[in-house]
């Protein structure tokens, strides 16, 4: 960034997806979705050994609706699987999904009955990471790899130049499965 | 659990019950007896009540398919003496046509979420129980997982997912 001419004209100029990209993608605050051992992963990396804050990422929050990213850790089951889209129908806009780790991706060891055989069969994922569970380094490159995706958002630029952009529908009643 | 012990406890079921009892069975010092299923809550109850036994936990209690025409399922019940150490096991054999057993909630408090489990995961139903619920699938799931011909990767769109978009 041309930090010189800000530093002499007081003004610098730049394309307004860019900046805003920029903001966007360093402070990417997650939603812990810890359902199982992952959970413990997700926990390790948020460590002052690991410290997800390198990557403006360590403001994890319990309620959906001041996050950005929700990281799936776990083994989601059928039962939990309305749970998980109702916290992710919650979230505010623009949003994305980690998937973390063999289960979360692909229902894992668990090929059975009870267990969804990955996510992406109910909600939008945008980086999945290998692992059983993933290592913490693992989950910061699905991170930065989360970064390098908002970065090259160009929703505002779309708009201008009158291009297609896909903006997603409010989550309204029938999205979620009514529950007895 | 010494052997003079299931002994005793066989030879008190036989004079308590002697009509009750189908088969005693033991293998290794551990022994099963199965018992008629009209009878379960008495003879349960007589062998927490009585203070020489004092069967006063049930540890566990669970159901088995045997895939088989006649008594296709098991009910087991794995009883403990915390006076006498020892441990002890009813069975009774349930049809799949009738498949109720009298619930043993009102002699143990504790084999409710045991009798709730066994009824979610092979659908056999128990008189009497306080409130028979499934445990872990779905309230509204109308099959039941670990039956023999229940297939494993379960039956598709059994179970709805949220729509994805």
């Amino acid at each position: 960034m041309a930090l010189e001419s800000l530093q002499q004209d007081g003004f610098l100029t730049t394309k307004l997806d860019e900046i805003i990209n920029w903001s966007r993608k360093n402070s990417l605050w997650p939603m812990p979705m810890g359902i199982s051992c992952c959970a413990i992963e997700m926990m390790a990396t948020a460590s002052p050994r690991f410290d997800i804050s390198r990557f403006g990422s360590e403001v994890m929050r319990f309620t959906p609706r001041q996050c950005d990213v929700m990281i799936v850790a776990g083994t989601v089951t059928y039962k939990m699987a309305r749970v998980v889209r109702k916290i992710y129908d919650q979230m505010p806009e623009p949003k994305w999904v980690i998937s973390m780790g063999a289960c979360a991706s692909s229902g894992g060891m668990f090929r059975s009955y009870s267990v969804v055989q990955g996510i992406d069969q109910f909600m939008p994922v945008d980086v999945y990471v290998a692992g059983c569970p993933p290592r913490p380094e693992n989950l910061l490159h699905a991170l930065i790899a989360l970064q390098k995706k908002v970065e090259n958002d160009r929703t505002i630029g779309a708009l201008i130049h009158g291009e297609k952009i896909f903006i997603p529908d409010t989550p309204s009643a029938e999205h979620t499965v009514q529950t007895a | 659990m010494s052997q003079s012990f299931n002994q005793e406890v066989v030879e008190r079921l036989k004079a308590q019950f002697p009509k009750s009892i189908e088969s005693i069975n033991e293998f290794r010092n551990d022994v099963t007896v199965q018992i008629q299923k009209t009878d379960i809550v008495r003879v349960c109850e007589f062998l927490k009540t009585d203070p020489d036994l004092a069967f006063e936990m049930v540890i566990d209690l669970c159901g088995v398919d045997k895939y088989r025409p006649e008594g296709r399922f098991e009910v087991i019940y794995n009883l403990y003496s915390l006076k006498n150490k020892a441990y002890f096991r009813l069975k009774v054999l349930v049809d799949e046509n009738e498949c109720v057993v009298d619930s043993v909630t009102s002699v143990w408090s504790g084999a409710n979420w045991h009798e709730r489990e066994t009824y979610d995961m092979y659908g056999i139903s128990f008189a009497g129980h306080p409130d028979l619920r499934r445990m872990y699938m779905p309230e509204e799931f109308e099959y039941y997982p670990l039956r023999k011909d229940f297939p494993l990767m379960g039956i598709p769109d059994s179970i709805p997912l949220p729509r994805k978009k």
